[in-house]
Protein backbone atom coordinates (compact mmCIF):
# COMPACT_ATOMS: atom_id res chain seq x y z
CA UNK A 1 0.00 0.00 0.00
CA UNK A 2 1.59 3.12 -1.30
CA UNK A 3 1.34 6.40 0.72
CA UNK A 4 -1.47 8.08 -1.42
CA UNK A 5 -3.63 4.84 -1.02
CA UNK A 6 -3.33 4.90 3.47
CA UNK A 7 -4.09 8.50 2.96
CA UNK A 8 -6.86 7.87 1.50
CA UNK A 9 -8.27 4.75 3.15
CA UNK A 10 -7.87 7.06 6.24
CA UNK A 11 -10.47 9.69 4.65
CA UNK A 12 -12.94 7.25 2.97
CA UNK A 13 -13.99 6.33 6.19
CA UNK A 14 -15.40 10.02 7.14
CA UNK A 15 -16.28 10.46 3.41
CA UNK A 16 -19.93 11.10 3.16
CA UNK A 17 -21.73 9.15 0.41
CA UNK A 18 -25.47 10.87 0.41
CA UNK A 19 -24.26 14.46 -0.86
CA UNK A 20 -26.53 15.22 -3.62
CA UNK A 21 -25.21 16.43 -6.37
CA UNK A 22 -24.21 20.44 -6.06
CA UNK A 23 -23.84 23.31 -9.02
CA UNK A 24 -22.60 27.06 -8.59
CA UNK A 25 -25.61 28.45 -8.85
CA UNK A 26 -28.27 26.27 -7.13
CA UNK A 27 -29.78 27.86 -4.38
CA UNK A 28 -29.47 25.18 -1.09
CA UNK A 29 -30.70 24.74 2.07
CA UNK A 30 -28.10 23.53 4.90
CA UNK A 31 -28.73 21.98 8.04
CA UNK A 32 -25.70 23.71 10.56
CA UNK A 33 -25.44 21.68 13.86
CA UNK A 34 -25.11 23.66 16.55
CA UNK A 35 -24.56 23.55 20.18
CA UNK A 36 -26.10 25.43 22.73
CA UNK A 37 -26.30 24.82 26.38
CA UNK A 38 -25.30 20.93 26.43
CA UNK A 39 -28.44 20.29 23.58
CA UNK A 40 -27.35 19.85 19.74
CA UNK A 41 -29.92 21.17 17.39
CA UNK A 42 -30.00 22.08 13.05
CA UNK A 43 -30.29 25.15 12.38
CA UNK A 44 -31.30 25.82 8.62
CA UNK A 45 -29.39 28.02 6.52
CA UNK A 46 -30.46 28.73 3.14
CA UNK A 47 -29.09 30.37 0.58
CA UNK A 48 -26.98 30.65 -3.28
CA UNK A 49 -23.92 28.83 -4.04
CA UNK A 50 -21.61 30.92 -5.11
CA UNK A 51 -17.92 29.17 -5.35
CA UNK A 52 -17.38 25.37 -5.09
CA UNK A 53 -14.02 24.14 -4.29
CA UNK A 54 -13.30 20.34 -4.89
CA UNK A 55 -11.04 18.62 -2.77
CA UNK A 56 -11.61 15.35 -1.37
CA UNK A 57 -12.45 15.57 2.67
CA UNK A 58 -11.65 19.12 2.00
CA UNK A 59 -14.62 20.02 -0.49
CA UNK A 60 -16.22 23.16 0.06
CA UNK A 61 -19.25 25.62 -0.58
CA UNK A 62 -20.09 29.18 -0.44
CA UNK A 63 -23.17 29.95 0.22
CA UNK A 64 -24.02 33.38 0.33
CA UNK A 65 -27.35 35.03 1.17
CA UNK A 66 -28.43 38.69 1.99
CA UNK A 67 -29.63 38.62 5.35
CA UNK A 68 -31.55 42.22 6.86
CA UNK A 69 -29.65 43.75 4.14
CA UNK A 70 -26.37 42.62 4.81
CA UNK A 71 -24.65 39.87 2.85
CA UNK A 72 -23.39 36.94 4.77
CA UNK A 73 -21.70 34.47 3.35
CA UNK A 74 -20.53 30.87 4.59
CA UNK A 75 -18.43 28.31 3.52
CA UNK A 76 -19.29 24.97 4.44
CA UNK A 77 -17.14 21.62 4.46
CA UNK A 78 -19.04 19.25 3.40
CA UNK A 79 -17.93 16.02 4.75
CA UNK A 80 -17.83 17.79 8.24
CA UNK A 81 -20.18 16.05 10.68
CA UNK A 82 -21.31 19.92 11.29
CA UNK A 83 -23.57 19.88 8.50
CA UNK A 84 -26.36 17.43 9.12
CA UNK A 85 -28.02 17.50 5.45
CA UNK A 86 -27.84 19.74 2.50
CA UNK A 87 -30.95 20.29 0.28
CA UNK A 88 -31.18 21.44 -3.31
CA UNK A 89 -34.15 23.90 -3.52
CA UNK A 90 -33.65 25.45 -6.68
CA UNK A 91 -31.17 24.96 -9.78
CA UNK A 92 -30.05 27.95 -11.09
CA UNK A 93 -28.71 29.15 -14.59
CA UNK A 94 -25.60 30.75 -14.61
CA UNK A 95 -22.40 30.88 -16.96
CA UNK A 96 -19.53 31.65 -14.34
CA UNK A 97 -17.76 29.00 -11.63
CA UNK A 98 -17.71 31.24 -8.69
CA UNK A 99 -20.48 34.05 -8.70
CA UNK A 100 -18.43 36.83 -6.58
CA UNK A 101 -20.05 39.15 -8.88
CA UNK A 102 -23.05 39.50 -7.34
CA UNK A 103 -21.61 40.46 -4.00
CA UNK A 104 -21.94 44.11 -6.33
CA UNK A 105 -25.50 43.61 -6.73
CA UNK A 106 -28.41 44.16 -4.65
CA UNK A 107 -31.97 43.61 -4.72
CA UNK A 108 -33.62 42.17 -8.21
CA UNK A 109 -30.17 42.39 -9.81
CA UNK A 110 -28.84 39.29 -7.59
CA UNK A 111 -32.13 36.84 -9.03
CA UNK A 112 -30.61 34.16 -10.98
CA UNK A 113 -32.18 32.60 -13.80
CA UNK A 114 -33.98 28.61 -12.72
CA UNK A 115 -32.95 25.85 -14.89
CA UNK A 116 -34.73 22.89 -14.97
CA UNK A 117 -33.16 20.37 -16.89
CA UNK A 118 -31.14 18.64 -14.03
CA UNK A 119 -33.63 16.74 -11.08
CA UNK A 120 -33.35 18.51 -8.12
CA UNK B 1 14.53 9.98 28.15
CA UNK B 2 11.82 7.33 27.28
CA UNK B 3 11.33 5.17 23.61
CA UNK B 4 10.45 6.05 20.87
CA UNK B 5 9.65 4.52 17.12
CA UNK B 6 11.04 5.47 13.91
CA UNK B 7 8.56 5.50 10.88
CA UNK B 8 8.03 7.42 6.84
CA UNK B 9 5.86 10.60 6.58
CA UNK B 10 3.62 9.58 4.25
CA UNK B 11 1.44 12.83 3.94
CA UNK B 12 -1.31 15.09 5.71
CA UNK B 13 -4.73 14.96 5.52
CA UNK B 14 -7.49 15.98 8.11
CA UNK B 15 -10.04 14.29 10.00
CA UNK B 16 -12.58 15.11 12.12
CA UNK B 17 -12.75 15.13 15.92
CA UNK B 18 -16.22 14.31 18.11
CA UNK B 19 -17.23 17.88 18.06
CA UNK B 20 -17.05 18.43 14.29
CA UNK B 21 -13.80 20.16 13.96
CA UNK B 22 -11.17 19.48 11.25
CA UNK B 23 -7.62 18.54 12.51
CA UNK B 24 -5.02 18.55 10.34
CA UNK B 25 -3.00 15.68 10.86
CA UNK B 26 0.09 14.11 9.31
CA UNK B 27 -0.01 10.53 8.33
CA UNK B 28 3.15 8.45 9.47
CA UNK B 29 3.77 4.79 9.37
CA UNK B 30 5.67 4.03 12.38
CA UNK B 31 7.21 0.90 12.80
CA UNK B 32 7.70 -1.88 13.11
CA UNK B 33 11.00 -1.67 15.01
CA UNK B 34 13.12 -4.11 15.91
CA UNK B 35 15.63 -4.27 18.70
CA UNK B 36 19.12 -4.11 17.36
CA UNK B 37 21.16 -3.29 20.27
CA UNK B 38 20.94 -2.48 24.10
CA UNK B 39 23.56 -0.42 25.48
CA UNK B 40 24.13 -1.30 29.24
CA UNK B 41 26.53 1.43 31.58
CA UNK B 42 28.67 -1.98 31.76
CA UNK B 43 29.25 -2.06 27.95
CA UNK B 44 28.85 1.13 27.17
CA UNK B 45 29.09 3.67 30.16
CA UNK B 46 25.35 4.29 29.51
CA UNK B 47 21.81 2.74 28.71
CA UNK B 48 20.20 2.93 25.71
CA UNK B 49 18.12 1.31 23.22
CA UNK B 50 18.85 0.83 19.60
CA UNK B 51 15.92 0.21 17.36
CA UNK B 52 15.97 -1.17 13.59
CA UNK B 53 13.26 0.40 10.87
CA UNK B 54 12.52 -0.13 7.55
CA UNK B 55 13.37 -3.94 5.38
CA UNK B 56 15.41 -3.84 3.01
CA UNK B 57 17.39 -6.09 0.56
CA UNK B 58 20.61 -7.91 2.02
CA UNK B 59 22.99 -6.14 -1.02
CA UNK B 60 21.60 -2.82 0.34
CA UNK B 61 23.86 -3.03 3.36
CA UNK B 62 27.51 -3.44 3.94
CA UNK B 63 29.00 -6.50 5.69
CA UNK B 64 29.62 -4.94 8.97
CA UNK B 65 26.25 -3.68 9.01
CA UNK B 66 24.90 -6.69 8.48
CA UNK B 67 27.52 -8.63 11.21
CA UNK B 68 25.72 -5.99 13.58
CA UNK B 69 22.14 -6.90 12.47
CA UNK B 70 22.63 -10.05 12.59
CA UNK B 71 23.67 -10.32 16.63
CA UNK B 72 20.11 -9.43 17.03
CA UNK B 73 18.95 -11.84 14.44
CA UNK B 74 17.29 -9.02 12.60
CA UNK B 75 16.47 -8.74 9.00
CA UNK B 76 18.17 -6.48 7.14
CA UNK B 77 17.33 -2.61 7.71
CA UNK B 78 18.37 0.81 6.59
CA UNK B 79 17.91 2.88 9.56
CA UNK B 80 19.39 2.36 12.94
CA UNK B 81 18.30 4.93 16.24
CA UNK B 82 19.02 4.61 19.51
CA UNK B 83 16.83 6.19 22.42
CA UNK B 84 18.57 6.58 25.60
CA UNK B 85 16.67 5.26 28.48
CA UNK B 86 16.91 5.33 32.55
CA UNK B 87 16.34 1.38 32.43
CA UNK B 88 16.66 -1.35 29.71
CA UNK B 89 15.54 -3.74 31.53
CA UNK B 90 12.24 -5.68 29.57
CA UNK B 91 13.98 -5.18 26.51
CA UNK B 92 15.27 -7.86 24.34
CA UNK B 93 17.70 -7.99 21.61
CA UNK B 94 15.67 -8.94 18.20
CA UNK B 95 12.64 -7.71 20.06
CA UNK B 96 9.21 -6.35 17.64
CA UNK B 97 8.62 -3.20 19.01
CA UNK B 98 5.35 -1.41 17.94
CA UNK B 99 3.68 2.18 18.30
CA UNK B 100 1.39 1.38 20.78
CA UNK B 101 4.01 0.60 23.10
CA UNK B 102 5.53 3.92 22.92
CA UNK B 103 2.68 6.53 22.41
CA UNK B 104 -0.60 6.64 23.55
CA UNK B 105 -3.73 8.41 21.99
CA UNK B 106 -3.70 12.18 23.69
CA UNK B 107 -0.12 12.11 24.21
CA UNK B 108 2.13 14.72 23.70
CA UNK B 109 4.92 14.03 22.11
CA UNK B 110 7.99 15.43 19.94
CA UNK B 111 8.75 14.59 15.84
CA UNK B 112 12.39 14.61 14.94
CA UNK B 113 13.27 14.32 11.16
CA UNK B 114 14.89 16.48 8.50
CA UNK B 115 13.59 19.33 6.93
CA UNK B 116 13.18 19.91 3.21
CA UNK B 117 16.15 21.32 1.50
CA UNK B 118 15.63 24.53 -0.14
CA UNK B 119 19.64 24.15 -1.82
CA UNK B 120 21.54 27.52 -2.21
CA UNK B 121 18.97 30.27 -0.41
CA UNK B 122 19.55 34.31 -0.58
CA UNK B 123 18.52 35.98 2.01
CA UNK B 124 15.58 36.94 2.20
CA UNK B 125 14.42 33.43 2.56
CA UNK B 126 17.11 32.20 4.52
CA UNK B 127 17.11 34.48 6.92
CA UNK B 128 13.53 36.63 6.40
CA UNK B 129 15.65 39.82 5.05
CA UNK B 130 13.58 42.80 3.75
CA UNK B 131 14.42 43.39 -0.05
CA UNK B 132 14.66 46.53 -1.10
CA UNK B 133 12.40 48.89 -3.32
CA UNK B 134 11.41 47.17 -6.80
CA UNK B 135 10.94 50.48 -8.61
CA UNK B 136 11.94 53.73 -8.89
CA UNK B 137 14.86 53.19 -9.92
CA UNK B 138 16.30 51.44 -7.32
CA UNK B 139 18.58 47.92 -8.07
CA UNK B 140 18.50 46.79 -4.74
CA UNK B 141 16.09 43.99 -5.21
CA UNK B 142 16.97 41.09 -2.75
CA UNK B 143 20.70 42.37 -1.79
CA UNK B 144 21.43 42.00 1.79
CA UNK B 145 23.17 45.42 2.44
CA UNK B 146 26.04 46.20 4.83
CA UNK B 147 27.45 43.55 5.79
CA UNK B 148 29.78 45.51 8.79
CA UNK B 149 31.96 48.43 9.61
CA UNK B 150 34.34 49.94 7.66
CA UNK B 151 38.32 49.83 8.09
CA UNK B 152 37.71 49.20 11.65
CA UNK B 153 37.55 46.31 12.37
CA UNK B 154 38.52 45.61 8.60
CA UNK B 155 36.41 41.98 8.69
CA UNK B 156 33.01 40.95 8.34
CA UNK B 157 32.40 39.50 12.32
CA UNK B 158 31.81 35.64 12.40
CA UNK B 159 28.23 34.66 12.14
CA UNK B 160 27.19 37.17 9.51
CA UNK B 161 23.74 35.84 8.52
CA UNK B 162 24.17 35.54 4.67
CA UNK B 163 23.26 33.05 1.50
CA UNK B 164 23.94 29.68 1.67
CA UNK B 165 22.42 25.65 2.25
CA UNK B 166 19.12 25.95 3.78
CA UNK B 167 16.99 22.86 5.21
CA UNK B 168 18.18 19.36 5.28
CA UNK B 169 18.99 19.59 8.65
CA UNK B 170 17.68 17.73 11.67
CA UNK B 171 14.27 19.76 13.11
CA UNK B 172 12.50 18.72 15.84
CA UNK B 173 8.78 20.19 16.43
CA UNK B 174 7.83 19.96 19.79
CA UNK B 175 4.53 19.20 21.77
CA UNK B 176 2.33 17.97 18.94
CA UNK B 177 -0.50 15.75 19.48
CA UNK B 178 -0.86 12.14 18.67
CA UNK B 179 -4.84 11.90 17.03
CA UNK B 180 -5.29 8.28 16.32
CA UNK B 181 -2.84 5.30 16.46
CA UNK B 182 -4.24 1.74 14.04
CA UNK B 183 -1.48 -0.88 15.71
CA UNK B 184 -2.90 -3.30 12.61
CA UNK B 185 -1.39 -0.88 10.11
CA UNK B 186 1.21 0.73 12.25
CA UNK B 187 -0.02 3.93 11.13
CA UNK B 188 0.13 6.80 13.70
CA UNK B 189 -1.81 10.52 13.23
CA UNK B 190 -0.18 13.45 14.82
CA UNK B 191 -1.79 16.08 14.75
CA UNK B 192 -0.09 19.30 12.99
CA UNK B 193 2.98 19.02 10.39
CA UNK B 194 6.15 17.20 11.07
CA UNK B 195 9.56 18.17 9.11
CA UNK B 196 10.67 16.73 5.75
CA UNK B 197 8.69 15.41 2.67
CA UNK B 198 6.42 12.52 2.43
CA UNK B 199 9.07 9.54 2.48
CA UNK B 200 11.22 10.84 4.97
CA UNK B 201 12.56 9.06 8.22
CA UNK B 202 10.97 10.58 11.13
CA UNK B 203 11.30 9.53 14.81
CA UNK B 204 8.19 10.16 17.61
CA UNK B 205 9.13 9.99 20.91
CA UNK B 206 7.17 11.38 24.17
CA UNK B 207 8.18 15.05 25.20
CA UNK B 208 10.09 16.06 27.59
CA UNK B 209 7.72 17.88 29.67
CA UNK B 210 9.38 20.14 32.99
CA UNK B 211 7.27 21.91 35.01
CA UNK B 212 4.00 21.03 36.93
CA UNK B 213 1.78 19.00 35.14
CA UNK B 214 -1.75 19.93 34.59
Amino acid sequence: MNAQEVIRSIEAEQLKSDLPVLYVGDTVRVGVVIQEGGKERVQPYEGTIIAMRNGGINETVTVRRVFQGVGVERVFLLHSPRVANIKVVRRGKVRRAKLYYLRQRIGKATRIKERFDRKK
Amino acid sequence: MSLGILGTKLGMTQVFDETGRAIPVTVIQAGPCTVTQIKTKETDGYTAVQLGFQEVKEKALSKPEIGHLSKANAKPLRHLREYRLADVAGFALGEEIRADRCIEVGQIVDVTGNSIGRGFAGYQKRHNFGRGPMSHGSKNHRLPGSTGAGTTPGRVYPGKRMAGRMGNERVTVKKLTVVRIDPDRNIVLIKGAVPGKPGTLVSIAPSNLVGRQK
